[in-house]
């Protein structure tokens, strides 16, 4: 049996940011992964994928964006080649294609069984990320047979879809990205939209993401935010990268064709039906929009800047068509495959221990479970940035101080 | 989000004791399932009246102050007597008060005075479709619309995000837009 003082789950930007922590002070540990480092960037990503981060945020642990490029977008094979190198620079000490079938608590500390056997520690990080599983609505069981049901995770690009018009279930980062590279493709695509976040790409001669780190809203901690269980399950950005300047608002979607439809809310034998909220869910997200971009405004104000920027403006709202459709027969409609966009959970099956709440997701406060267990990358885990590349580093500092004291008290007592 | 909240706003919600019953609710989840009912009785034609008082929540029954009483007719122009509003106009009824409640509620949880609220709902049918003259036509409205009118100390921006809230948390307006499972039997 292995012994180490601390098992890390996950060699992503996560795991590598805690083992980075953990070496730098001289704790002993090892750095699980299930297939290779980087392994979902590897394999749950579609080929055309760009981060939704611009490269001065795509620096790693050990590793900081070095390139030329600052405001582009990365695509996942440089960004995996990126992750060797700071693995390397970090030395960190990865047991490549060893999968974890179950974590029990075992004396002061944690067994951890893997299919390359079993180790034994004091304490246990979860970096397995956000989104390691697809959510899929529970009718998605219901739907007729014939029709292809995806999800980003096994999506990779338009040529798999075969013939037949495609639904994209969910409007956020993922779902807005593929609908247009589906459409785009050739293929009618129908979205399905329900609450989500409209932010453009740039404003103001900035990037978005600029901006939220200018304001200081990137870095907001989770102590400080009003109602923290909400801004947890927000849904991501209508985002993406290396697109120019093309928008994927629901704007540009429509522009190039897309029918839009409310939120899907079931399926009745070969009819799906929509929401008639559709209205609504963009003047919320307009709204947002306004109240965001108002804040940037704000802080130009407040700096001074105002003469050396672009003047402040708006966007124009989201337009709809007059009467959504409400329920569309999908056969005779020929949907062919059904994407089902509509977020993402992440996966800790291998824990075996009473630490979920009724809804199964896993307690913690800013990432302490307790007893020696974290868990690291969850939405708004300490900082707003916490899912992103360049929040990992920020959480993993502040975790493996805790991991540090816990050890330290344990040993003392 | 900043709210003006120097100026205490009361359009007479407690929304305090709404929060507190958020937290309540997350500890024991189960004291939040609720069940309505209305005790309907034909009297004559299309005419009937509807009785509504207990219902159950918090684990146990309930009884209100007083026995409420709705009823309902058909115009004249569908040889009736007139005696009471449609059914599907209560249904607008319904939906305008239920979206007027939230606005209250959201108003004062963003410390925002509300000196009026009107709303005006109007929804489109067509009557051939009751009629069973065209399968094509839904019994239903086509299309609802709702136009509020509201008077505050808030600025426009911020009066339409209360509307747009009152929205997304209002029950009557999740009822007219997403499908319900609706089961009738005979006793």
């Amino acid at each position: 049996m292995q012994r180490t003082t601390t098992v890390i789950i996950g060699a992503g930007q996560s795991g590598l940011a805690m083992s980075k922590e953990l070496s730098g002070r001289n704790v002993d540990h090892l750095l699980l992964e299930r297939g290779k480092l980087a392994n979902s960037w590897r394999t749950d990503r579609w080929d055309s994928l760009r981060l939704l981060t611009p490269n001065w945020m795509n620096g790693l642990p050990g590793a900081p964006y070095e390139g030329t490029d600052h405001d582009d977008f990365m695509d996942c094979a440089e960004l995996i080649w990126r992750f060797e190198k700071a693995a390397a620079a970090i030395n960190a000490p990865i047991m490549a294609e060893t999968s974890v079938i179950c974590v029990t608590p075992h004396w002061s500390g944690y067994l951890v069984q893997t299919d390359q056997g079993a180790i034994l520690c004091k304490s246990v990080v979860l970096a397995t990320g956000a989104t390691a599983r697809a959510n899929r609505p529970t009718f998605a069981d219901a739907i007729p047979d014939g029709i292809r049901q995806l999800t980003p995770l096994d999506y990779k690009n338009p040529t798999d879809l075969g013939r037949g018009k495609v639904l994209v279930v969910g409007a956020s980062s993922s779902g807005a990205q593929i609908a247009r590279e589906i459409q785009l493709s050739g293929r009618d695509v129908l979205l399905s939209v329900g609450e989500h976040v409209r932010v453009p790409r740039k404003y103001r001669d900035a990037d978005i993401l600029m901006w939220m780190e200018l304001t200081g809203r990137w870095s907001e901690t989770y102590t400080v935010v009003d109602d923290l269980d909400r801004h947890r399950r927000l849904p991501s950005m209508q985002l993406a990268g290396g697109m120019e300047d093309a928008a994927i608002d629901l704007n540009a979607l429509q522009d190039l064709g897309i029918e839009l439809v409310g939120r899907m809310a079931g399926v009745n034998g070969r009819m799906g039906f929509f929401s008639g909220s559709l209205a609504n869910m963009c003047a919320l997200a307009d709204l947002k929009l306004n109240r965001l971009l108002k804040g940037f405004d704000d802080w130009v104000e407040l700096t001074g800047l105002t003469d050396c920027i672009e003047p402040a403006y708006r966007l124009v709202p989201t337009c709809l068509p007059a009467a959504p459709r409400l329920s569309i027969d999908l056969v005779a409609e020929g949907i062919g495959t059904i994407v089902w966009a509509t977020g993402y959970r992440p996966d800790f099956h291998y824990l075996d221990m009473p630490v979920f709440d009724a809804k199964c997701r896993i307690r913690h406060d800013g990432g302490v479970i307790g007893c020696g267990l974290y868990v690291l990358g969850l939405p708004f885990l300490r900082r707003r940035k916490s899912t992103f590349i360049d929040g990992a580093e920020d959480d993993a500092r502040d975790l493996a101080s805790h991991l540090v004291a816990a050890l330290d008290q344990s040993s003392a007592a | 989000m900043t709210y003006q909240t120097e100026i205490k706003a009361d359009n007479g919600v407690d929304t305090e004791a709404l929060m507190g019953a958020r937290g309540a609710f997350s500890q024991m989840p189960e004291a939040a399932a609720f069940t309505f009912r209305s005790d309907c009785t034909w009297i004559e034609g299309t005419y009937s009246s509807n009785n509504l008082n207990g219902y159950f929540g918090l684990g146990q029954e309930h009884m209100r102050k007083q026995t409420y009483k709705i009823e309902s007719d058909h115009p004249e122009v569908f040889h009736a007597a007139d005696r009471a509003p449609t059914p599907p106009e209560i249904v607008l009824a319904a939906l305008a008060s239920c979206l007027i409640g939230g606005v209250a509620s959201v108003a004062q949880h963003r410390g925002i005075q509300l000196n009026s609220v009107r709303a005006i709902v109007e929804g489109d049918v067509d009557v051939r479709g009751i009629l069973g003259m065209d399968p094509d036509l839904r019994n239903g409205f086509s299309a609802i619309r709702v136009k509020f009118e509201v008077d505050a100390n808030a600025s426009d921006e911020d009066i339409a995000a209360i509307v747009a809230q009152s929205q997304k948390r209002s029950a009557v307006f999740d009822i007219l837009t997403n499908p319900t499972n609706v089961q009738v039997t005979c006793a």
